[in-house]
């Protein structure tokens, strides 16, 4: 704490660009998974990266200013403060996210999960807002979701147009934007997973759970470093919970870091 | 002000009453004291009418840890482990304002149990409405859209898995939902939280919201029949802020991890004068708090008002002495206020100062202990002599197809998908069995282990029969965790009834709790806690007597965790148990002939117990793929639910007649709809039905072959004769869209 965040957040992300270039097999990425008063996923990511993955993890606390020594960071889901004015309005203000956009800008992989995204969305550091669910209800159910974009830090172990299994849990997901921006994210293939029908692998009314603008589940930051997304990979990453679909995004961001070259940030 | 009858009233409170406080004194009480006993002698919070009935429940046993007395019960799971639990009732609240109401049960029951310490892992809860059709059902939609909104809106944010419940529709709930909602917290065994106050000297803290004038007089209340001025109550309710109580949740438990904490109580029914007399009760000592310390929201507030508002998520601590300043840097921590508003004291006494002048001086066991038990009279009621006669002679038998479509589509029996995606019943990623697919099932990370849990109860059974109807539920809330593979160890129950005032609602509630009794020794599953609703009643109608059970049972190896659909095709289905049921009280009779009539389902604990071991036993070997409980709406419905969400796997069964039965249209419809305990459809393994067989022979338990699953057809044969044919799909979709087309056109 002794240094300021950006210190310490540039600091970080030139840890992340040596691990990115010089791979080590041994050497354990670090997820700093980010807790608000509000955030009720953390534990979820913490385990999946830690537990499940195998890798580090650790909390930080929303009033910290430093991420230590991450390697990825992780805004996980919940109700950062409640949520009673909009979604990730307070959150954006909480003192960890000046670290947190250091770190992205540095280039260092960033995903956020519902809460997370929203909170991304509210920060600046993705485009677009969040509506209530078209059905004005709070929904929490698996839908599938398709990879449209492998050449991000969280989706470069997929493969293009894989469907995954994945729940869903909000009551604000309703992703909008300008016909502009939704028209500059689709030219920039930023659009990085789509609500579609298991059956037939494409998205229509039915398979869009929340109205999304263009059935949009997820997006990138323009140097795709920045994920969010409104399905929860963390919990869908054990079979036994009902899908292990999502365990691939952390693997990503593992292989990511670790080959050097697999992402387009990486190479820079 | 002078304390008259009136007023006596408006406290809810008897001539006779008023008397005992006035011996309990020594000298009349003050307007403060007055308020305070009213609350803590209210039937909410003292149990009057049932205490002397409670104490015949089974309360221990060589897993339970806590038994009734503190803010929750806890059962040892293994591993130093401890699963705390309870449920309790919203009912009153939230018909007055169903969102709040059902949203602040949740938040009531929560509190209770990390105030044990424990970290709450689970939701579940039981609803009863009125139709939804007919002259009350857009009043009924309302509630229920806002009882919904509201538990996923607190349990939601909060972020603990709502993983089950039930939902029932009677008339007999029209003007009095109810709402009772249980939850479940881990906890190491050794570290369990007592809500006790000691050590002279100790301050006392008050953290969390502030206190307003929301909820005063809620505890009376909740201990007064409904009529139709109930509306003019709303005031009495009050507002939930799960953000607030997810900051408490969390800054008490990194408190409770050091051991600077005595004791805790959160302030709920009867708010800071409960939590301070009952702990300084516990303890054996005295509190004495000052109001002009208490944290407020708004002004002018009088020490009467603050005694008793019941402001939600609020909690009083007790805290070592000399340790202020590292309890106070865990809630800045959290962004809450601790206000230090009192000190332990040796006199036993619960005094209130106002800036210093005393405003009430009690002694804690005039609250607690000397409050007035009653023996009310009971009087076996009338209408059972005409309800409990079924003449099936007088009836039309409906068509087998035609009565499975019709109880399919009996909101009581359909697909509660509807309820359910609208909570949130994955986060902390532990929950085995997604919501509706079986008994609520949680891992516990760092164990092999998985806890199962189920709430149940059937009113229409208890109607026709309190006794027969109490131990049902016992026992299909056991049956349910076994379905899962689970072993049940502890329960919870909730007990929902009318005006104890009148003998005949006394005769129910004594028939319901000694069944209850009897069942629970007979099952081995020792009562750990619960609570009482009484007074369900609108304009003079009782609700049907209603008690709903919660068990908790505990699975060694997770990975042997069962649901209730069937995983594979070219499976063969057995029926544990006896094929025939009973008609009497059943989902046809009410659906297809609109009859309440009837004697109650059979029941025989023995073989529940036995039924119990086996399905225990089986999951843990391997032996089935699935099982699912045969309760409401028989055979046929269970079947018809094992298909439903498989993904499309039908099946086709032959059912037995007994020797001595011939197939008639009456003898199909009860093997197809009748209803009764000790029941189970699974699905084999390949190659385990011998030692399936061997199993349940060994048990004593009938085990049957029936038929096998596969194929899109749902086939039901009796004695070799075709009673149903159906297209699974067909069937699924009427199933699955009966609640949706009620609340179609609102939000979907």
């Amino acid at each position: 704490m002794a240094e300021s965040h950006e210190s310490a957040a540039a600091s970080k992300a030139s840890r992340w660009q040596a691990l990115a270039g010089g791979p080590s097999a041994n050497q354990k990425m670090k997820f700093a998974v980010i807790v608000f008063p509000g955030s009720n996923c953390d534990h979820d990511a913490y385990h999946a990266a830690k537990h499940v993955l195998g890798q580090e993890a650790e909390f930080v606390w929303h009033k910290d200013t430093s991420l230590g020594a991450a390697d990825v960071v992780i805004l996980p889901g919940g109700f950062a403060h409640g949520d009673y004015l909009r979604t990730g309005a307070i959150a954006r203000f909480s003192p960890v996210m000046a670290a947190v956009r250091a770190f992205a800008d540095a280039g260092g992989p960033v995903l956020g999960v519902c809460n997370g995204f929203q909170i991304l969305l509210e920060s600046g550091l993705l485009p677009g807002a969040m509506l209530r669910n078209r059905g004005l209800k709070f929904i929490c159910e698996h839908v599938s979701v398709r990879v449209e974009q492998v050449d991000t830090p969280f989706t470069a172990a997929c493969s293009a147009g894989q469907i995954l299994s994945i729940p869903i849990n909000h009551g604000e997901g309703n992703y909008f934007a300008s016909d502009d921006v939704l028209d500059a994210l689709e030219r920039d293939r930023r659009v990085v997973f789509r609500y579609v029908d298991a059956a037939t692998g494409q998205p229509s009314e039915a398979s869009n759970p929340n109205g999304a603008a263009r059935s949009i589940a997820g997006i990138c930051s323009e140097r795709r470093n920045v994920v969010g997304m409104m399905p929860h990979p963390e919990r869908a990453c054990e079979p036994m919970l009902g899908s292990g679909d999502g365990l691939v995004l952390f693997e990503s961001v593992v292989r990511a870091l670790s080959s050097a070259g697999a992402v387009g940030t990486a190479a820079r | 002000m002078t304390i008259d009858a009136a007023l006596l009233e408006r406290h809810g409170l008897k001539p006779d009453e008023y008397d005992r406080i006035v011996r309990a004194l020594g000298r009349e009480p003050s307007i403060t004291e007055l308020g305070i006993f009213s609350v803590m002698w209210s039937e909410h919070c003292s149990y009057k009418s049932s205490r002397i009935h409670l104490k015949k429940l089974p309360t221990k046993g060589p897993r339970v840890l806590q038994g009734p007395g503190e803010n929750a019960g806890a059962v040892d799971i293994g591993s130093g482990l401890a699963a705390v639990f309870k449920i309790e009732s919203h009912n009153h609240p939230s018909f007055i304002e169903p969102y709040q109401g059902a949203a602040t049960g949740v938040g009531g029951i929560i509190r209770d149990i990390f105030t044990m310490g424990a970290r709450p892992i689970a939701l579940l809860n039981s609803l009863r409405f009125g139709p939804l059709e007919g002259p009350t059902g857009a009043r009924t939609r309302r509630i229920l859209e806002g009882v919904v909104a509201g538990i996923g809106g607190y349990g939601n944010s909060i972020g603990i898995a709502t993983v089950g419940g039930e939902i029932a529709f009677e008339e007999s709930y029209a003007g009095n939902p109810l709402v009772n909602v249980m939850c479940l917290g881990i906890v190491d065994a050794n570290a369990l939280v007592k809500g006790k106050a000691s050590g002279v000297g100790n301050p006392v803290y008050y953290v969390g919201a502030k206190t307003g004038r929301d909820g005063i007089h809620g505890a009376t209340m909740a201990s007064a029949e409904f009529d139709d001025r109930s509306a003019e109550k709303r005031p009495a309710v009050q507002v939930g802020d799960p953000f607030m109580e997810k900051l408490l949740l969390e800054a008490c438990l990194e408190l409770m991890a050091t051991d600077a904490l005595i004791g805790v109580q959160d302030m709920g029914a009867a708010g800071l004068t409960c939590s301070t007399c009952e702990m300084g009760a516990r303890g054996g000592a005295g509190i004495e708090i000052d109001v002009r310390h208490v944290p407020q929201r708004e002004t002018g507030m009088t020490p009467y008002e603050i005694m008793l508002s019941e402001s939600q998520e609020r909690m009083l601590l007790v805290v070592k002495h000399g340790r202020e300043h590292e309890v106070e840097a865990i809630f800045d921590k959290w962004d809450l206020h601790a206000a230090h508003i009192g000190f332990v004291t040796d006199d036993g006494l619960m005094r209130v100062k106002d800036g210093g002048k005393v405003v009430a001086e009690i002694p804690n066991t005039a609250l607690v202990d000397d409050a007035p038990v009653y023996n009310r009279p009971t009087s076996r009621p009338a209408y059972l002599d005409t309800v409990n006669t079924l003449e099936l002679g007088a009836l039309r038998p409906a068509p087998p197809p035609d009565a499975l479509r019709a109880v399919l589509s009996s909101p009581t029996i359909a697909s509660k998908r509807w309820v359910f995606r609208q909570y949130d019943h994955m986060v902390r990623t532990n929950t085995l069995v997604l919501a509706g697919m079986g008994a609520g099932v949680v891992r516990i990370k760092g164990t092999p282990r998985a806890l199962a849990m189920s709430t149940d109860g059937n009113g229409r059974h208890c109607y026709l029969d309190p006794r027969k109807g109490a131990m049902l539920a016992v026992a299909e809330a056991a049956r349910n965790v076994a379905c899962a593979g689970a072993r049940p160890i502890g329960a919870t129950n909730c007990l929902n009834f009318g005006n104890p005032e009148k003998p005949e609602i006394m005769w129910q509630f004594v028939e319901v709790v000694e069944g209850i009794a009897e069942a629970c020794r007979a099952l081995d599953v020792p009562i750990t806690g619960g609570n009482v609703s009484l007074y369900n009643e609108t304009d003079g109608n009782a609700i049907y007597p209603t008690p709903i059970i919660g068990v908790v049972g505990v699975i060694e190896d997770a990975s042997c965790t069962l649901g209730r659909v069937f995983r594979h095709s070219a499976r063969e289905i057995v029926l544990l148990g006896e094929a025939d049921g009973d008609l009497g009280g059943s989902e046809y009779v009410k659906t297809v002939h609109g009859l309440v009539a009837g004697a109650a389902p059979r029941i025989d604990l023995g073989r529940e117990r036995a039924l119990i071991d086996v399905l225990v036993e089986a999951a843990a070997q391997r032996l089935i793929e699935s099982a699912h409980d045969c309760a409401d709406g028989g055979v046929a419905v269970t079947l018809a639910e094992c298909a439903f969400d498989s993904g499309g796997i039908g099946f086709t069964v032959d059912l037995p007649l007994a020797a001595d039965e011939q197939a008639n249209p009456w003898t199909n419809l009860g093997l197809l709809f009748g209803e009764a305990g000790g029941r189970v459809i699974v699905s084999v393994s390949p190659g385990k039905r011998q030692p399936l067989a061997a199993l349940a022979a060994r048990a004593g338990v009938p085990a049957s072959v029936i038929g096998t699953t596969g194929g899109e057809r749902m086939r039901i044969e009796v004695g070799g004769q075709e009673t149903v044919d159906v297209a699974l799909a067909e069937m699924e979709q009427l199933w699955s869209s009966v609640l949706g087309r009620y609340f179609a056109g609102r939000a979907a």
